[in-house]
């Protein structure tokens, strides 16, 4: 009797499974959009303004879900299987990971405009009212007595292009070398107090715990802490010179495929570029590509000296020389014996 | 033995249940674990032990294993005391104060980070108050140790809280009109029937704490060699896609936790057994 019904429910159990497992991959009806943490407010509202435009394109409907993270973290989930359409990320070296392993194909980078990069972004100082600690530039940061907040390089993908945009600065400068650049490195970490493993979580130890007199952040994030927290309370300085940080997207081909969402998937991306699209993301604080939009913008954003990410020989190669194991991230944060 | 695996069990339905623990086992632990165990060796063995002897390893393994044990061992004494104070005493409220120490146990361990250190960084309440003597508590190892000892609380309490309820009061009033001092009392008559418990709290406690990520991550300062616990290596081994570095890891961590459990364990055994 007993094992009877034991058997009984391990079958409806096991029925179950398979009866949602195996519906029909036919609908593709909705995309799923895995993105990085400070996209949320941006994508909320591109996630509502596409359907629209994709109706009257094509007669049909379609939601779009996005789901946030840090932007390693959401890249290893997709390599997991997570069934993301198009990812969204903060570093091409995460779509990358995604390239190796033959999810999305290798010449991703070519396929839409700017390197695949809809908007930009660059690094810029947060400091309190006032600028009491008088933060200009690079140097200051390394001055006795002030403490710089900025996440862990290894966990967040924000903190990688803080790091570049430091290194960067020392290697500009006269008879700058890599050893100079990573003397710069070691001074400059040894005046941070706390490695937050997020972009979010480094914004937070500044903002709420009021620590650290300045804050390296994206400058998106920098603008939303001053339009959410009152733009008496903290100021943006820009740096003489800082990097141009381009965040990356894609259509995942492996699951676009297998779904039959490659139209819906492009189109999306594609709308980032739109004027429309455009004008969204600077309503959010990310630069725009396109110059008419960028026109309307300009002083919101105002113009900085910029490197690439050129400057490092590309992501492959800043990412095994800087924050592989052992890297010089890793040689610089050690204590010197 | 008549040659079967399991002997017949006059228990009713114990074949049954006997096969589905042996499924629900195997599924949710056995599997996972080989696995994990199963992962590192990709690397060769001289490369799996070249991932584990770097200076930042082995100061992470030291933090976390060193402060859980600390963590652990302050949990005991104060444990017992909670316990107690809620078996024995009688005041109002006590219930409520009976209910709030499994709080540790639902929170998610993100939100008791958080509210740990706002309390404690340096604009905080408690954090604030020492911060004019130059006394780092969030972001440094105090941090740590408030967290660890935060979650381990209720392992304590709520493995001794039984026993000692269990523990007629009479006993202690009898060896008192023997002549006993409290010292006395405690020492020789309810430490040991407690101790089997209090070491199954020690184990449970300490075990918890090795695993602890989620809230120690916002008050620790994740500072490489200083404040950086073995479990964020794991995961900042993850974020560069090394997958069988970060399995090495969690191997060590899992191997070291199993011996030192298999030890109290064992202990616990040795003392149950005099106790009898």
């Amino acid at each position: 009797m007993n094992k009877r019904m034991a058997l009984k429910s391990a079958a409806a159990a096991l029925l179950l499974t398979i009866t949602i497992g195996s519906r029909p991959a036919a609908a593709q009806d909705s995309l799923l959009n895995v993105s990085y943490d400070p996209t949320r407010e941006l994508y909320r509202e591109v996630n509502r303004v596409f359907p629209a435009v994709w109706q009257k394109q094509t007669g049909r409907s379609i939601a779009v879900n996005t789901s946030h993270g840090g932007s390693g973290a959401q890249a290893r989930a997709v390599l997991d299987g997570l069934q993301a359409d198009v990812v969204t990320l903060a570093l091409a070296s995460d779509i990358d990971a995604l390239a190796t392993r033959g999810l999305v194909a290798k010449d991703w980078q070519t396929r839409l405009p700017e390197g695949s990069t809809p908007y930009t972004s660059t690094i810029v100082f947060l400091v309190r009212s006032g600028n009491p600690k008088a933060i200009r530039d690079w140097p200051d940061l390394v001055r006795s007595g002030v403490r710089v907040i900025t996440p862990n390089p290894k966990t967040s993908g924000g903190a990688r292009w803080n790091y570049l945009a430091a290194l960067g600065w020392a290697l500009r400068q006269p008879g700058g070398t890599e050893a100079t650049g990573e003397a710069y490195l070691r001074r400059l970490f040894a005046q941070v107090p706390v490695l937050d493993t997020g972009a979010r979580g480094a914004t937070n130890t500044f903002v709420q715990r009021g620590l650290g007199d300045v804050l390296l952040a994206w400058e998106n994030e920098a603008l939303l802490s001053r339009e959410e927290l009152g733009a008496d309370r903290f100021e943006i300085v820009y740096p003489s010179v800082t990097i141009r940080a381009d965040p990356p997207v894609a259509v995942v081909d492996a699951v676009a495929d297998k779904r039959g969402s490659r139209a819906p998937a492009e189109a999306f991306l594609r709308f980032l570029y739109s004027p429309e699209g455009q004008e969204i993301a600077a309503r959010h604080h990310f630069r725009p590509r396109d110059p008419v939009v960028a026109a309307r913008y300009e002083q919101k954003f105002p113009p900085v000296p910029t490197f690439g990410i050129e400057l490092f020989g590309g992501w492959p190669e800043a990412q095994a020389r800087h924050f592989a194991e052992g890297g010089v991230f890793d040689q610089v944060t050690t204590p010197a014996h | 033995m008549n040659g079967r695996f399991v002997r017949p069990n006059p228990l009713p339905g114990f074949g049954p249940a006997f096969g589905v623990t042996l499924a629900w086992v195997a599924l949710i632990v056995l599997i996972p674990l080989t696995a994990l165990a199963l992962r590192p060796w990709s690397l060769g063995i001289t490369g799996v032990l070249a991932s584990l002897e770097s200076p930042r390893v082995l100061a992470a393994l030291k933090l976390s294993f060193g402060a859980s044990l600390a963590a652990a061992a302050i949990n005991v004494p104060l444990g017992l005391l909670v316990a107690w104070v809620l078996v024995r005493g009688r005041f109002p409220g006590r219930q409520l104060a009976d209910a709030l120490v499994d709080l540790p146990f639902a929170l998610p361990t993100a939100v008791a980070g958080i509210a740990l250190t706002t309390l404690y960084a340096p604009n905080g309440w408690i954090g604030g108050l020492v911060a004019p003597f130059g006394i780092d508590l969030a972001y440094a190892m105090p941090g740590i140790m408030v967290a660890l000892v935060f979650a381990g609380l209720p392992y304590v309490v709520r493995t001794v809280q039984p026993v000692l309820m269990d523990l007629p009061a009479e006993v202690e009033e009898v060896a008192a009109t023997l002549g006993a001092r409290p010292p006395q009392i405690l020492v020789r008559v309810v430490l040991p029937a407690i101790l089997p418990a209090l070491l199954t709290g020690f184990g449970m406690a300490f075990a918890r704490a090795v695993g602890e990520y989620g809230s120690v991550i916002f008050i620790a300062g994740n500072m490489p060699g200083l404040t950086e616990i073995a479990p964020l290596l794991i995961v900042i081994r993850l974020e560069q896609f090394d997958y069988a570095g970060a399995a090495v890891l969690a191997l060590a961590m899992l191997m070291l936790s199993f011996t030192m459990l298999g030890a109290v364990n064992l202990l616990q055994q040795r003392l149950a057994r005099r106790a009898r």
